[in-house]
């Protein structure tokens, strides 16, 4: 043991970060012990609040002001982190350790080539001539597999997709060959099918480069595709510490088999049967298109969504899933009439009778949008900060012609519904907690009496666990009201747990629709199986 | 009540408030703090250093034992309670130029921002305002209208207004954009509701606090104009006619111009502080944390 002790590239004995006084819990990570050697992936899971970024940050050092490290040690390669002076920590954060974050926009300088970016790396750490950091430079892009290296050394960030800016955060991370490289859900902000080429090249300049990867996530399908070993941690305590196959198998501790539990599997559930004579919504042939026009007059076209059609049927669910530029998000606020269809109909049932808002203005269909309501991905923003959540649940009703104590009864009921307590009514938004405060977005939409909700991302910024209640909700609420859900996503593990049907959506158009079962068994379009094969799920190691 | 203890504990904010507090009382209580009609003349004491006793002549023809604190002027007027009734003027003219630009601002702020067929007209208007010089438009409103207290301060609001539309209209267009709108919009909301409880409300904070810097920025204009002869009557004393008419005889007799000042500065200073103060707290984008 005490061997190999001297091989651990990162070892954290007892650690405690202290949270400032006045926090809801006195440490931001309590006892914390790892050790990970060279060659080795730790995954770090756990949910929002888990203290898992500010592991990361402690072992960086660049704990925030008002952090700090109560007790405990973090040894690199043997060396104190917590007593390396400013200027140590400088010198070995570029070349024993180094960091991926979650969005590379952000990492990057905007205003700086790729290219200069990495060499500005080797110029401030080496004492190498210029011909050979371009060189190294070059043949780092080429490691990370970007196209064309030397395009993209002049290219600026803004200039690249998601994907190849994160390869240029990855290239910028390893170019002076870290021992350990620090991974802080570099994919949460990427595509699925760019995620899993991302972790694979994390995988293979691992094995390559022999380096410790530590990487951060709160997903456990991806943790089940790169993982050796794993730390769970929730409420700044290690839950479980143990090889991949030990803790995904056979988890010991409650904490672990709950999320464990909460990962929606990719095997959808047998068919509901569903009467699907009259749909609440309907759209036909639908169609977008953005006009840009510069000033002299020439203009071009860009198509948002093509024709795209689609039925909601009561007590349905049906979900369009897609990547981001699908138009998926387009067609819901087309299908909501948020913003005007350049085509096609869009058609909501009220009252039993077929009304078409496709062409009617926004004054026209404000008597009819109680049949419609939607629910946004982001919980801190679908509410009004300045208002009451009283005030928030009874706009609608008050809206469609309850008076005020009927409207607030209606919202006392909505309120329970949603499983919150009555007080709640007259607290504002920031007491709340996410997944709370997309209960109180649902128990707003459904103050209408809406036939149909749309939902979009509504469960995609949310922990697993909250994830699965709201999705558990959801269903419920559809038992009870009888309501056609459009369920906008673009994890495809939710809506194989959720949809009756999917609509796949590529580039604007819709490529594949079907039954969940069959199109997940049996995909048609060369897109779909991409898609299906890119998510991470945990389903493969049972 | 919550937000007001938040901002109690910054202390720019806490100067600022208390700084103000004085003043206000100073103005409120004119009268009773040992002042004479600041109107009136007495050419018996022209010119009388700071601190002399003497018996002043008030309307009526009578004469009262007097400690002329600042002095008097060339017309044997008392600087002390010229300064102190000044004080009202300067507050008056603050308070009344921040509410009228920050409401006008406002309303066609949310205009500009909320309704895109509006948004050309009312932004190259405020630019046409913009690039307008604010003294011209002072003298034009004064030739016009006369030497009116109201008259300078419309005229001390009017240049403030683009720069408050400028600032809404930054606002309601990211606003508008907010997931809450959109859902009330869903909800069948009228548009003016919408705006009244959805929009307006979030704009609050950033709008308190250029309101102040408006207020800040009004008392100095107010002296400025009243310095050019371009204010208010000289029979109505403020700051800056007090310095305006000290400034003639500034080498002999300093104190005309050095009093009104000295409480020019703080006033300015504390509605500063104040604004910066309440920035500092209500602004999200310069707190660290969200409460």
């Amino acid at each position: 043991m005490n061997a190999d002790a001297d091989e651990c590239t990162l070892k954290i004995k007892n650690l405690s970060v202290a949270l400032p006084s006045g926090s809801d819990r006195q440490f931001a990570i309590q006892n914390l012990n790892v050790s990970l050697r060279k060659g080795y992936t730790l995954c770090v899971v756990g949910e929002s609040g888990s203290g898992k970024s500010v592991t990361a940050t402690a072992i960086m050092g660049l704990l925030p002001k008002e952090l700090h490290v109560a007790s405990g040690e973090i040894l690199l390669r043997g060396e104190s982190i917590v007593t390396a002076s400013a200027m140590r920590l400088k010198q070995l954060r570029a070349k024993v350790m180094s960091m991926v974050f979650q969005e590379p926009m952000t990492a990057l300088n905007p205003v700086m080539s790729c290219g200069d970016q990495l060499d500005e790396l080797l110029r401030k750490h080496t004492s190498w001539p210029k011909a050979k950091r371009r060189q190294s430079v070059l043949a780092m892009m080429e490691q990370v597999r970007l196209p064309n290296p030397s395009r993209i050394m002049r290219s600026y960030p803004h200039q690249l997709s998601g994907g190849q800016r994160q390869r240029i955060v990855i290239a910028m991370a390893m170019i002076l060959r870290p021992d350990l490289l620090i991974c802080d859900e570099p994919t949460t902000a990427l595509d699925v099918t760019t995620q899993k080429e991302i972790l694979r090249l994390i995988a293979e300049l691992k094995e390559k480069h022999n380096v410790a990867v530590l990487f951060i996530t709160h997903d456990m399908g991806v943790v089940a595709e790169i993982a050796d070993h794993i730390l769970v941690m929730r409420q700044g305590e290690s839950v479980e510490y143990g090889t991949r196959d030990d803790v995904l198998k056979t988890p010991r501790h409650e904490y672990t088999k709950q999320l464990l539990a909460a990962v929606p599997s990719m095997k959808p559930p047998a068919r509901r049967s569903i009467d699907r004579r009259q749909p609440a919504l309907r759209g036909v042939a639908v169609c977008k298109s953005y006009e840009t026009r510069t000033w002299i007059g020439a203009g071009s076209t860009v198509h948002a969504l093509k024709n795209a059609d689609l039925q909601v049927h009561p007590c349905e669910t049906v979900g369009i899933v897609g990547e981001s530029g699908s138009g998926k998000s387009t067609f819901a606020r087309c299908l909501v009439r948020l913003i005007d269809p350049s085509g096609g109909r869009v058609i909501w049932m009220n009252n039993s009778r077929e009304v078409d808002v496709s062409s009617k203005s926004q004054r026209q269909i404000r008597a009819y949008r109680d049949g419609v309501q939607i629910v946004f991905q982001d919980p801190n923003r679908s509410l009004n900060p300045r208002l009451k959540i009283g005030d928030a649940l009874i706009e609608g009703a008050l809206n469609f012609g309850l008076c005020r104590a009927e409207a607030t009864r209606l919202a006392e009921e909505l309120i329970r519904k949603v499983r919150l307590p009555v007080e709640s009514l007259s607290r504002y938004p920031s007491q709340f907690s996410g997944g709370q405060r997309q209960r109180l977005a649902i128990a707003r939409a459904l103050a209408c009496k809406p036939k149909v909700l749309v939902a979009d991302e509504a469960v995609s910024a949310l922990d697993v666990s909250v994830q699965a209640q709201i999705m558990k909700l959801l269903r419920e609420i559809q038992d009870d009201f009888g309501l056609g859900i459009l369920f906008i996503t673009h994890d495809l593990r939710v809506a194989a747990q959720l949809c009756d049907r999917v609509i796949v959506m590529h580039r604007g158009e819709i490529v594949e629709h079907g039954y969940t079962d069959e199109v997940y068994a049996n995909p048609q379009h060369e897109y779909t199986r991409t898609l299906l094969d890119a998510a991470p799920t945990i389903d493969q190691v049972y | 009540m919550k937000s007001f203890k938040r901002l109690w504990r910054n202390l720019a904010f806490r100067i600022g408030m208390v700084t103000l507090a004085v003043l206000v009382f100073v103005a409120l209580a004119a009268p009773w703090l040992g002042t004479v009609d600041p109107a009136v003349l007495d050419y018996n004491h022209i010119n009388k250093p700071a601190g002399e006793r003497v018996d002043f002549t008030i309307p009526g023809g009578e004469t009262v034992a007097h400690t002329l604190w600042m002095g008097t002027d060339a017309y044997g007027r008392d600087i002390y309670s010229r300064v102190v009734y000044g004080t009202r003027i300067s507050l008056l003219v603050a308070l009344f130029a921040a509410l009228i630009s920050v409401v006008a601002g406002t309303f066609m702020g949310v205009a500009s921002g909320f309704f895109r067929r509006m948004d050309p007209v009312i932004m190259r208007t405020m630019d046409g305002l913009m690039a307008f010089p604010p003294i011209l438009l002072a003298i034009a409103l004064v030739a016009a209208l006369g030497a009116q207290l109201w008259t300078v301060i419309v005229a001390i609001s009017i240049p403030e207004i683009p720069r408050v539309v400028r600032l809404v209209r930054s606002l309601v267009l990211t606003l508008r954009e907010e997931p809450f709108v959109e859902a009330a919009i869903a909800l069948a909301t009228p548009t003016g509701t919408i705006l009244w409880r959805h929009i307006v409300p979030n704009a609050f904070a950033p709008l308190i606090v250029q309101g102040t810097f408006i207020a800040a920025s009004a008392v100095l204009t107010e002296a400025a104009l009243s310095f050019l002869g371009l204010g208010l009557p000289p029979d109505i004393p403020t700051w800056g006619n007090i310095m305006a008419e000290g400034r003639v005889q500034f080498s002999q007799y300093p104190g005309n111009v050095l009093f009104p000042a000295l409480f020019l500065v703080p006033t300015i200073l504390a509605i500063n502080l104040l604004g910066d103060g309440m920035r500092d707290v209500l602004d999200p984008k310069f707190s660290k944390k969200l409460p």
